[in-house]
């Protein structure tokens, strides 16, 4: 085995000995955790980084822990999409981290390790190629996940935990039913293996295998954010200090990748059945996301809760796409994935640096304003030659054009590009499909939707009376958002050449027989 | 006879489990979700299929018969299952005691309904 091979578990070893590094030393020297956290993040980011180009030079990567041969020993499986997606959450893990140097990560004890777990759980989840093991990597995550939606305390975090808690814990306990009804059907928990043996089944037999692919679904699409397993999503991600919930916003991709990875290993369409299992189920509930998170954030006064509904829009656009079960539409959905997730994160971090200033129940006011009309009564004082807006404020409302730019999907960021991509992808069917015009309307209603939100709320903040605190913000803080920022411009810059490497993880995706191939060769 | 009682128990235990779960005091949560692991936890075991008297494990010089012996996946997982459903039902009665300091009652919104 030459040494590059090792560069597939180096995403799970390097985040586990960071999580461990910083549990070890205690927390009266946060400096030294810090920069333990930063170098070892750093150095996680370089290794997703060499993954990747590796992955796209050689193809996939399968990787066999202790050299067992693959249906028996636990395989880590790196392909194209793996590889984008962890180098996707380290890229993320490292801005959050730099952003809680600040002062965040001082708000409670451990932060520094959590956030470790937290990426060993989800770069495992994306590596993983065993079911089971992809249990225990969820279970990795949430558990940290736990901890950091719980950072900083405070009664409305512990209540929205609270929920989150359970709905997870029940959700794990159907993934575990999922996973041996699974084993019970077929006698195995390796994916590729679990998909060349459905692959050979009977109409009879398949029937155990579809309500295990059913439950497991239930537990994937909670994850995920599908309505109407969403309700946890908007009060825990909302109360979230701000580098958690940012760091929250990979989560339901996990719960997307998953469904993608699984469901298209098992039941693509053609390789069992003309039509896959359960398509129209996960088409009619993303669209039932999107709608309901259009409503949100129309309805959210709160911009926590409006960038909430926006993360419900976007795995609520993903889920109805994927439905489709077409090359071109998955490979736009996973640059639109990537621009969502670098937008949404963005503006979770960008949003606590915004309500700095504001005092609590500043929100209340705001919905009580326009009823009273109260702000027609300070216009008068005006002496008209108006107020020149702060250098920071401007510099936030640059950035927060930016996140709105990208979640509404207008040009010239990514976020057009993913969104125009999906729409050309949705349009090269012929005949076009029905679905295809709902999902138009859906998208172009729900990027408008975001577009007033936020607009609304930028208002407010932005152009808001002189006399509202200016928010003080440390440099490394706007460092965070800039270098968020900074990748979604990359993507657009670069679009051309990250669409050719989506496109190829999409074919790649949508034809499993190279997957269960390269898992199950001999050595 | 054997699978009739092991199966009336994990749905003893999951609909227990999912009653109590439902109700408004966190501590009826946790008990709720401790009786729906041990249901969910008994059902892996199941999963690989009923045996008596058989080992899970080769013994030593005799020949390997797949017949004469149990399946070990299935304990091994529900090993796994057991120790991690402990750690988060663990941090969930941690979460509990919070919740109660912090908003003085066990209601599991924070607050008692109104009804």
């Amino acid at each position: 085995m030459n040494p590059q091979a090792h560069f597939v578990i180096l995403p799970i070893v390097l985040p586990f000995a960071a999580g461990v590094m910083t549990l070890l030393v205690d927390e009266r020297h946060l400096a030294a955790k810090a920069a333990i956290s930063v170098v070892m993040t750093l150095t996680l980011v370089a290794a997703a980084v060499m993954l990747l180009r590796f992955v796209d030079v050689d193809g996939t990567q399968v990787y066999r822990v202790g050299d067992w041969p693959a249906p028996f020993g636990i395989v880590l499986v790196a392909d194209r999409l793996s590889a984008a997606l962890v180098l996707l959450a380290s890229g993320l893990g490292l801005a959050c981290l730099v952003f809680a140097l600040a002062h965040w990560h001082r708000e409670g004890p451990r932060f520094h390790t959590l956030v470790h777990f937290l990426l060993m759980g989800v770069n495992g989840a994306f590596l993983t190629g065993d079911l089971f093991n992809l249990f225990v990597f969820f279970e990795v995550l949430l558990a940290a996940s736990y901890g950091l939606a719980l950072h900083g305390s405070g009664p409305a975090r512990v209540r929205a935990g609270l929920h989150y808690i359970v709905v997870n814990l029940v959700a794990s306990l159907l993934f575990l039913i999922g996973a041996s009804l699974m084993y019970g059907a077929t006698g195995t928990l390796n994916l590729a293996d679990l998909a060349s043996r459905v692959a050979n089944m009977g109409d009879g037999e398949r029937a155990l295998v579809e309500s295990a692919a059913a439950i497991l679904g239930i537990a994937f699409l909670t994850k995920a954010g599908l309505w109407p397993l969403c309700f946890w999503l908007a009060p825990t991600y909302a109360s979230a200090s701000a580098p958690a919930a940012a760091l929250f916003a990979i989560l339901t991709k996990v719960g997307v990748y998953v469904v993608l990875r699984i469901w298209l290993l098992l039941f693509a369409a053609g390789s069992v059945a003309p039509t896959a299992f359960g398509s129209a189920w996960l088409a009619v509930g993303g669209m039932a996301t999107i709608l309901f998170g259009t409503i949100g954030v129309i309805a959210s006064q709160n911009l926590s809760r409006l960038a909430s509904y926006s993360v419900l829009v976007s795995s609520g656009t993903l889920l109805a796409v994927i439905a489709l079960q077409h090359p071109m539409v998955t490979s736009a959905a996973l640059y639109y994935l990537v621009a969502s997730t670098l937008g949404s994160a963005a503006l979770f971090l960008l949003i606590e640096l915004v309500e700095r200033g504001r005092t609590a129940g500043a929100d209340v006011l705001a919905v009580t304003a326009e009823a009273f009309a109260a702000d027609t009564l300070s216009i008068e004082a005006d002496d008209g030659a108006g107020v020149p807006i702060p250098a920071t404020m401007a510099l936030l409302g640059l950035c927060f054009v930016a996140c709105a730019l990208m979640l509404a999907g207008l040009p010239p960021l990514a976020g057009f590009v993913a969104k125009f991509a999906l729409l050309d992808a949705l349009f090269r069917t012929s005949p076009i499909p029905p679905f295809a015009w709902t999902m138009l309307v859906l998208l172009l209603v729900s990027g408008l939707a975001v577009l007033i939100g936020m607009g609304r709320a930028g208002m407010r903040r932005f152009w808001a009376s002189p006399e509202v605190a200016v928010p003080r913000v440390r440099v490394i803080e706007m460092l965070a958002v800039a270098f968020l920022l900074a990748a979604c411009a990359a993507i657009t810059v670069e679009a051309a050449p990250v669409l050719r490497y989506l496109g190829e993880a999409a074919q790649a995706l949508h034809a499993p027989r190279g997957y269960i191939d390269d898992v199950l060769a001999r050595p | 006879m054997n699978e009739v009682v092991v199966a009336a128990a994990i749905g003893v235990l999951a609909s227990s489990g999912v009653w109590l779960m439902l109700r408004p005091r966190t501590f009826q949560v946790a008990i709720g979700l401790s009786l729906l692991s041990y249901g969910v936890n008994l059902f892996i075991f199941a999963a690989g299929g009923l045996r008596v008297g058989a080992a899970p494990i080769v013994a030593a010089g005799a020949p390997a018969d797949p017949a004469a012996l149990a399946d070990p996946l299935p304990q091994a997982l529900v090993l796994t299952a057991i120790v991690i459903g402990f750690a988060t039902t663990a941090l969930f009665l941690i979460v509990l005691l919070a919740a109660r300091g912090l908003t003085g009652t066990d209601h599991v919104d924070g607050q008692e309904s109104d009804a």
